[in-house]
């Protein structure tokens, strides 16, 4: 008989589209983090190092990047017989076919997959934060409680409360109240997208919803559960927990990680973080380049400078060029006398010689100024960028451009978007 | 594929000096992110040899661990895939493996249960590329009873510790010596052969019988006259590890673009076991020339024309030259380090100095680590 105490249900399938151009070819959870890593990894590596070694894998938005990323599970260890990762995307019912829409209710169209391990609890996560948490430590809280459903939480400053979630509790850390949003926030306790639910709690709300249109865990299940007087648990976690659903909290969570003792820290031995090394080799960094506060992953070849960046696998960084405050993600290649200035340069991107990014003045990007601001200049996926370009502040680039794309031949101005991708 | 793969891994080798006193010269790293075995074990996983035996004995912990899983060479599979095979007490028999002939005879098992028709048989302390699938075709094509994979070396370098071959112009090989005294040519044999299954086990069956253990001495010198033994020249890079000169030489050789060329950015890829690690770390006041820095090291101060392998850590004011820093090393403040090859988990104190005046040093510190 199989039986799984706990199985974790992850949420992969949103397009983060805050991200920007990071995000029109690959999921948000798939998005690379850290030199080496890619967002999902955190999770999933939370996951085995909590002892769940159960964990479907729920896509939908762009796929390709993280089902090749997952395989078989073979990097985190879920390569099991029973049990092990499996990637759930929608799929065709004789009846009533869609696609996940909404949180819950893509958990509920996987009920099958759920009630085949016979699990006492159903872990929820989202496939977007960056953190190390021991998950069994809040099953411990939530069995101790006699809770029926726990929602992680952990306390923001009571000026930013009121951009998320919060739990108002009671002295047992028992929900009494929660508000989404709240102009005038009445406590500080954010809740961070993880819940443990009984199996059966959950069971039984997803099933009495299910026709609640775009089906979601904040705005109606765990209403539900607390209307039908379920006891709700808030489980406090003080420790490193960030949000990279912004281009500019996604360029401060890895630059933090290049402080001299980071708050968190990559380098621990007890709680490791694993990720399908795509290659192994060693970086290369050449006689006449400088290195400093910087991560580099493997197989990097540095023949220039670089400063205060992070810098992913196999990238090419060619002579006397200046990489600066930037993060460059993997296999990009960067030609000779560039200067790239917080740059957020996404994988496979091809920059020629002489290319200026981050040059000239702070003016907000003209097509989405909520995503694209803070200065930094965004390069998407796979994009070109011949010989000789400046581009701007806040400046977007992506897909194969060539010199005719940009003004004079040489320059994209700040705050304006150069998109050249298909579609 | 057609043929299964035997690595000779058990090898002992006094002339890695302190360096093989804790592992076999087959796990020695190379690269800053391999071991020597990786090159063979890839080359065979990428000639489509489903079926491969690593003969080990001497020290072999090192190996095993590294060996612990078959899936990172793709070898994880149901028909086939790897086997580590060391010295067993049986009824009959209840020796070490006396040379690498007996190591054979004593898994002969290994070639009777197979159907292959072919057997690549190779040493695991050597670092190149190489296609088995060609080779079985030249093997095939010359007719040939043993190939036997060889190179030319430069005239500067001397051969007495390899095996030396000549060949006529239709490549058979009329000339084997082993570790001569004198070597008469260049051309010497890269520890490679290609035979055909059957006849392996009845040569060294036969060997057996006699009480000779050596599959070079015994077998190669013994039956060249008798058998048909070919030569198969590779022009590529190839380079045997097992002198600390050698060992020290084929690391340094990856700080050249062409050889890094060669082996990290051109078909097929070389694969080694995964570690998990994060980044390299560059702190303030790191200054890094012409090395290679493997993932999880932290560096602090100066490293110059080196290769630091895997999960080092290197302290402030720090300076290393022309230096190997292998595996899990700490070091700490203000140390000079040149010329050396720093034993793997070694710590070093801060304020010290480490220097190989005439020829390479090797440090091996066991010293308490207290780190952060």
């Amino acid at each position: 008989m199989i039986k799984k105490e706990m199985i974790a249900m992850l949420l992969a399938g949103g397009q983060g589209s805050r991200l920007g151009v990071l995000t029109s070819k690959v999921a948000k959870p798939a998005v690379a983090f850290g030199g080496k890593y890619r967002i999902i990894d955190f999770p999933l590596s939370n996951c085995i190092n909590s002892g769940v070694d159960t964990v479907g894998v729920l896509t939908q938005y762009q796929p390709l990047r993280l089902n090749t990323h997952i395989g078989i599970g073979i990097p985190w260890d879920l390569d099991r017989n029973i049990g092990g990762v499996t990637v759930l995307p929608p799929y065709e019912k004789s009846t009533n076919s869609e696609w996940y829409t909404g949180t819950a209710n893509a958990i509920y169209q996987n009920l099958e997959y759920m009630e085949s391990f016979n699990p006492e609890y159903i872990l929820i996560l989202s496939g977007d934060h960056i953190y190390k948490m021991d998950y069994e430590v809040m099953l411990d809280f939530h069995k101790a409680n006699n809770a029926e459903v726990t929602i992680a939480v952990m306390p923001v400053p009571m000026e930013e409360a009121s951009r998320f979630g919060i739990m108002i509790t009671d002295e047992n850390k028992k929900i009494v109240d929660f508000e989404e949003k709240p102009a005038q926030p009445r406590s500080n306790l954010a809740s961070m997208g993880i819940y443990i639910f009984n199996w059966k709690t959950l069971k039984e709300a997803l099933i009495t919803n299910a026709e609640q249109p775009s089906l979601d865990f904040g705005k109606h299940v765990i209403p539900y559960c607390h209307e039908k007087g379920c006891p709700l648990y808030a489980y406090e976690f003080n420790g490193y927990w960030k949000d990279v659903g912004t281009l500019s909290s996604y360029w401060e969570a890895n630059m933090e990680l290049i402080d001299i003792v980071p708050e968190f820290n990559l380098y621990e031995e007890y709680w490791k973080i694993y990720t399908k090394s795509e290659i192994q080799p060693p970086q290369y960094v050449a006689a006449d380049s400088v290195v400093e506060r910087s991560i580099i992953g493997e197989g990097t070849e540095i023949y220039g400078k670089v400063y205060n960046s992070v810098i992913g696998c196999g990238v090419t960084i060619g002579k006397n060029t200046v990489v600066k405050d930037s993060i460059i993600m993997n296999h990009t290649v960067i030609g000779d006398n560039s200067e790239l200035y917080k740059a957020i340069v996404a994988e496979d991107v091809q920059i020629g010689n002489q290319v200026r990014l981050g040059y000239g003045d702070e003016v907000p990007n003209d097509t989405a100024p909520h995503i694209y601001n803070q200065g930094i200049v965004t390069v998407g996926e796979k994009s070109v960028i011949p010989d000789g370009i400046t581009v701007g502040k806040n400046a977007v680039v992506f897909g194969e451009t060539s010199a005719e794309d940009y003004q004079d031949g040489k320059l994209l101005p700040s705050g304006k978007t150069l998109i050249k991708a298909g579609e | 594929m057609r043929a299964i793969g035997i690595i000779l891994a058990g090898g002992n080798n006094h002339k890695m000096k302190e360096l093989s006193q804790k592992r076999a010269v087959c796990a020695m790293p190379i690269a800053g992110s391999y071991r020597s075995i990786d090159f063979t074990l890839s080359n065979m996983s990428n000639s489509h040899i489903q079926k491969v035996a690593v003969l080990t004995q001497y020290n072999a912990r090192s190996l095993n661990e590294h060996l612990n899983s078959s899936k990172w060479w793709d070898f994880g599979r149901k028909q086939g895939g790897l086997e580590v095979r060391t010295p067993v007490v049986t009824a009959d028999n209840s020796n070490w493996y006396r040379g690498t002939a007996d190591a054979i005879y004593q898994n002969i098992n290994f070639l009777k249960n197979s159907h292959e028709p072919y057997v690549v048989i190779a040493s695991g302390d050597c670092v190149y590329k190489l296609d088995f699938g060609k080779l079985l075709e030249y093997h095939i094509e010359k007719q040939a009873d043993i190939t036997v994979v060889c190179t030319e070396l430069p005239e500067d370098v001397p051969c007495e510790r390899f095996g030396t071959v000549r060949m006529n112009e239709n490549y058979k090989i009329e000339e084997f010596e082993e570790k001569p005294l004198q070597a008469k040519g260049h051309t010497i044999s890269c520890g490679i052969y290609v035979i055909r299954r059957r006849l392996l086990i009845e040569m060294i069956e036969k060997c057996a019988q006699e009480d000779r253990y050596d599959f070079v001495r015994d077998i190669l010198v013994r039956y060249k006259d008798i058998k048909k033994i070919v030569g198969y020249k590779i022009k590529d890079y190839w380079r045997n590890i097992s002198t600390v000169q050698d060992y020290f030489e084929t690391n340094m050789d990856f700080l050249k673009p062409e050889v890094r060329d060669y082996f990290f950015k051109q078909y097929p890829d070389i694969y080694s076991k995964v570690d998990d690690l994060p980044p390299a770390k560059y702190n303030v006041g790191s200054n890094v020339r012409n090395s290679l820095i493997s993932s999880g090291c932290i560096v602090n101060g100066t490293v110059e024309n080196s290769i630091v392998f895997k999960k080092s850590y290197i302290g402030n004011n720090t300076v290393i030259k022309n230096s190997i820093i292998l595996n899990d090393v700490y070091i700490g403040d203000n140390v000079y380090i040149e010329n050396c090859i720093v034993e793997s988990h070694d710590t070093i104190r801060a304020n010290t100095r480490y220097v190989g005046e005439d020829g390479i040093r090797i440090v091996v510190e066991r010293n308490d680590r207290y780190i952060l």
